[in-house]
């Protein structure tokens, strides 16, 4: 329901954007990135966006480094940018 | 991948030997189990808990430590820690059995990351585990300005929580009539129907959920199929735990601090790279200067060589006489107890504790994860993730050490190009510090050529392994922690096991190499070693003959192989293609036995033939270009 039009893969995002989470792999990894608290829906924020792909995402207090590999299989929807 | 998998899941199951597991020892007393997130103080809580008296053992087929302790009359054990209980690294599988086996679980938390952590406690709860929770960091949550409505919480999970400090030992007095308040929580129900008809299958309601979680491993051991509702339960134990928390937590607190923003420095390789040089010129002044220099001066030469070394050498001649070749294994040279030992105890043990301390330095501030976030990217055109930047640093201390650390890698692939990368690249400490002397007099140029050919070399083995070696190497994933003053206990703990693991895996080896070397000197295997590559050492490196006695020397020990240049007179060009060539060959015997071990006999054996040809072949490439 969320997969849209506006998605694009983690990796492309920018550092403060603020993104809610589209799709994301299936298997182990969703299982890992769940009970980190992070799933389909769930809005979080591009901490870092780091040359090459790799991206830093906060939820509350939580930070979660994801390399770049990673980041081009979740879909987010960039729904603010507010720190720039 | 699935294949790696597998493979390592059989390798593990075959470990478990269950009449030496722990769960099956000590059948009369109950367990006492403390599990957590990592970083959440576990540690802490468990030395408050059983003192001094802690037993310390290797999880069979792991190397994850499961440590032991007691308290009144239970036993109590520390777990590694988890986000979630199942099986999806080694960590897990020990912490998995440790928490089946539990009768009362000491459910740690972190009351800054509660999102986070009432994962799991709502997991533990849903296996119908008895627990009581203890909230960690009740002052952080003040200082950050935090409200957590406690008491309602405790409502919503149905299990008792109190608060402590731990660093500070505050609320540590309730802890025992904590523990004899845990109790079964409230579970979800939805799932019940399934759940139902799955314990009727397995017995038990803890194993029950994690078969119907997927859980392979224990699915096997009751020979039932692995259930396919895992998304389905996480994902609504995730609302769950949102839900609640959006309920008794109100975060108030400012939105910028001091260590977040420092946090996030050390991952941008704007700041974070001049960070990087600093935490390593730091490093370097310790290590390098202080525990190279001056500790290992004193242990090596004074206690070593000055009291050690005569003492021992004087008693076994007593015994066996100097003529014997028995003798000259022993105590000679080469000797297993003069040189070994010394080298083991007096250069290496400093050494490796150093780099250690420095490591957990590093982790428990929370900046070594954040450089294996930012090094992520480079490390994965060798086909690492940022996590391999442990076992690499670790390599310039000890070869050996760092060998062992690959470990903690994802995937067989990325073990196998680490260790590569090790062995062919990366000089330890012990070598380095020659290495350095030797190129200070050598000049710029020189200097130049040799950092370039090595770092050309390293670059070029990754890239190239990562091209050929089959499969995917792991993502990154990992979670920051935040950024913290590093406890001195924490560290002093870690750098503990860290090198008593070491010297438990690695000692040996030591040993068994100086045997060989010893047998090859003694059978005169050695000298005829060093004569066959002459030919390759005055031709095609352009070194004077003596110069091979000083490869093969390094093959008894890496700084053996540099020493022996020392006294020959070699132009700074002839210095460089020697410390290339000493560089990119043979391993010190210990660490080649090692990588056998870690990596199998084939493997290792590749490996350690392509340090040889590689060694030469551009040690005498280089020679034909610059001289």
């Amino acid at each position: 329901m969320l997969k849209s039009k506006n998605a694009v893969p983690l990796h492309l995002t920018s550092t403060g954007d603020v993104l809610r989470i589209a799709s994301m792999p299936h298997g182990t990894l969703r299982a890992q990135f769940v009970r980190l608290g992070i799933h389909e829906g769930e809005k979080v924020k591009c901490l870092e966006r780091l040359p090459g792909g790799t991206v830093v995402i906060q939820k509350n207090r939580q930070q979660i480094a994801i390399g770049h590999q990673l980041a081009k299989q979740i879909m987010v929807i960039v729904i603010g940018d507010k720190e720039k | 991948m699935e294949e790696n998998k597998s493979e390592h899941i059989n390798h593990f199951e075959k470990h478990r030997h269950p009449e030496l597991s722990f769960l099956e020892k000590d059948i009369g007393k109950p367990k006492l189990v403390l599990v957590g997130n990592p970083n959440v103080g576990k540690s802490l809580v468990f030395n408050e808990l059983s003192g001094m008296n802690v037993e310390v053992s290797n999880y069979p087929g792991t190397t994850v430590e499961i440590i032991k302790g007691s308290y009144k009359n239970y036993d109590v054990y520390d777990t590694p820690g988890v986000y979630g209980v199942s099986s999806f690294n080694d960590e897990e599988r020990v912490a998995r059995d440790e928490i089946l086996g539990a009768d009362i679980i000491l459910n740690i938390v972190d009351a800054t990351h509660l999102e986070r952590d009432l994962f799991l406690t709502q997991q533990l709860i849903d296996m119908g585990k008895k627990l009581v929770v203890l909230m960690n960091f009740m002052d952080d949550v003040k200082r950050h300005n935090i409200k957590i409505e406690i008491e309602k919480l405790s409502q919503f999970l149905g299990v008792d929580i109190f608060p402590i400090i731990a660093v500070k030992g505050e609320g540590f007095d309730k802890i025992a009539g904590a523990i004899e308040r845990a109790r079964e929580g409230i579970q979800r129900e939805g799932m019940h129907g399934s759940l139902h008809s799955m314990l009727k299958m397995v017995g038990s309601q803890a194993e029950a959920l994690l078969i119907l979680e997927g859980d392979e491993f224990i699915a096997k051991r009751h020979g039932v199929h692995p259930g396919s509702s895992r998304d389905e339960i996480y994902i609504d134990r995730r609302n769950r735990i949102n839900y609640i928390v959006n309920q008794v937590v109100i975060d108030d607190s400012p939105k910028k601090r001091i260590s977040e923003m420092v946090g996030r420095w050390a991952i941008k390789p704007i700041t974070g790279i001049p960070i990087l040089a600093f935490a390593l010129y730091i490093s370097y002044l310790f290590v390098g200067k202080f525990v190279a220099q001056i500790v290992v001066n004193f242990t090596e030469i004074q206690i070593g060589k000055g009291h050690w070394e005569p003492w021992v050498r004087e008693i076994i001649t007593a015994i066996i006489p100097s003529s014997s070749w028995w003798n000259s294994l022993l105590v000679g040279d080469f000797g297993i107890i003069t040189m070994t030992t010394t080298y083991l105890l007096f250069l290496l043990l400093p050494l490796v504790i150093a780099f250690y301390v420095a490591l957990s330095l590093m982790e428990d501030s929370g900046y070594l994860p954040r450089l294996a976030t930012m090094v992520d990217r480079t490390l994965s055109v060798l086909g690492l993730n940022g996590r391999a930047v442990i076992p690499l640093i670790l390599g310039f201390g000890c070869v050996t050490s760092a060998t062992i650390t690959t470990r903690l890698l994802g995937t067989e692939r990325e073990k196998t190009i680490a260790t590569a990368l090790l062995q062919f690249a990366i000089p330890c400490s012990a070598q380095l510090a020659v290495i350095a002397a030797l190129l200070a007099g050598a000049g710029f140029l020189p200097m130049l050529v040799y950092a370039l050919t090595i770092f050309g070399v390293l670059i070029a083995i990754g890239t190239i392994l990562n091209k050929f070696l089959h499969g995917e190497s792991a993502p990154l994933l990992l979670d920051l922690p935040p950024m913290r003053i590093p406890r001195i206990q924490n560290v002093a703990r870690k750098t503990f096991y860290r090198t008593f693991q070491f010297m438990k895996e690695a000692s040996g080896w030591f040993f068994v190499g100086a045997l060989a070397v010893g047998i090859a000197q003694i059978t005169g295997l050695l000298v005829y070693l060093q004569k066959l590559i002459i030919p390759l050492t005055t031709h095609w490196l352009q070194l004077p003959p003596e110069a091979s006695t000083a490869f093969i020397m390094g093959v008894v020990r890496r700084d053996f192989g540099a020493a022996g240049l020392y006294h020959l007179s070699l132009s700074p060009m002839q210095i460089t293609i020697a410390l290339i060539t000493i560089t990119l060959f043979v391993p010190c015997i210990a660490s080649l036995m090692v990588m056998m071990k870690e990596r199998g006999l084939k493997e290792g054996f590749i490996i350690w033939i392509g340090t040889w040809v590689v060694a030469f072949f551009i040690g005498g490439v280089v020679s034909h270009i610059v001289i």
